[in-house]
């Protein structure tokens, strides 16, 4: 539900099930506030995935697609930025935990990139517990001053 | 849109037409199936073609590792072209650019297989 406030920011805050539906349903929204934000098609693309790469963490690994859990989705779009907030309802995160994807014993491993991938294309990332439980993650794109 | 998959010979190299979007679910697991399954019946020479693969996030690159990994185990070679630069930059960000070998023209890579 948007609303706005005296700071020339823009806020949208959306619910959504833990639910691979989710992942694409967030990245649309996102996407829509980049673009009314005034980022180029290239940071689109890059703020959709990072959207996408922290989304399916939350479902996937958070609420592990659970019905009872909810994922939660705050956008902010100022005049010279766009944060995004993503919370999940699971049992917490350690990043430390996370093997660097990077170290020649993990580059032919699977997973475990999409952290990698969100650091590589947003200006700001960071991760910790939720109130009320649950792991959230911020994420900042600046725009780039013309 | 979900990827779509299709394979075709050229000479002795298989080649795999990727189109569409290459991301968690149906995309990423049909990629898999597709490799393991050519894998398996033998083909050694795969070359996998995303000129049309519009997107693709870390579990279609981790289905990539994947596949060239069985491929490999197998005794055959998993190659790409035809990637965007959106694409390239993933393999860069990944250092994955070290582990596969890329090329832009799908004739030179499939005479980089004799």
């Amino acid at each position: 539900m948007p609303w706005r406030d005296n700071s020339e920011m823009e806020k949208t805050q959306t619910t959504l099930e833990s639910s691979l539906q989710s992942v694409d349903e967030a990245e649309v929204i996102v996407m829509r506030e980049a673009d009314k934000a005034g980022f180029d098609d290239d940071e689109q693309h890059q703020i959709g995935m990072a959207v996408r790469e922290c989304m399916v963490n939350a479902v996937v690994h958070g609420n592990r697609y659970s019905k009872k859990k909810k994922v939660h989705l705050d956008v902010e779009r100022s005049n010279d930025s766009l944060t995004v907030i993503i919370g999940d309802e699971g049992e917490g995160f350690d990043l430390s935990s996370l093997p660097d994807p990077l170290s020649p014993e993990n580059l032919m491993r699977q997973s475990g990139r999409g952290i990698l991938l969100v650091r590589a294309f947003m200006d700001e990332f960071d991760l910790h517990p939720r109130q009320g439980g649950g792991t959230e993650v911020r994420l900042v794109k600046n725009l780039a001053k013309s | 849109m979900s990827v779509k998959l299709t394979s075709r010979q050229v000479g002795d190299v298989t080649v795999i037409d990727a189109s569409g979007r290459v991301t968690l679910g149906e995309g990423a697991s049909a990629f898999r199936d597709m490799i393991r399954d050519l894998a398996a019946k033998g083909n050694k020479k795969l070359l996998l073609n995303l000129s049309d693969v519009s997107y693709i996030d870390s579990s279609g690159i981790g289905e990539m590792v994947s596949g060239f990994t069985t491929v490999t185990n197998n005794g055959g070679q998993l190659k790409l072209v035809g990637l965007s630069k959106r694409v390239k930059d993933l393999l860069q960000i990944t250092k994955l650019y070290t582990v596969f070998e890329v090329y832009d023209d799908e004739a030179e890579a499939v005479r980089s297989f004799s």
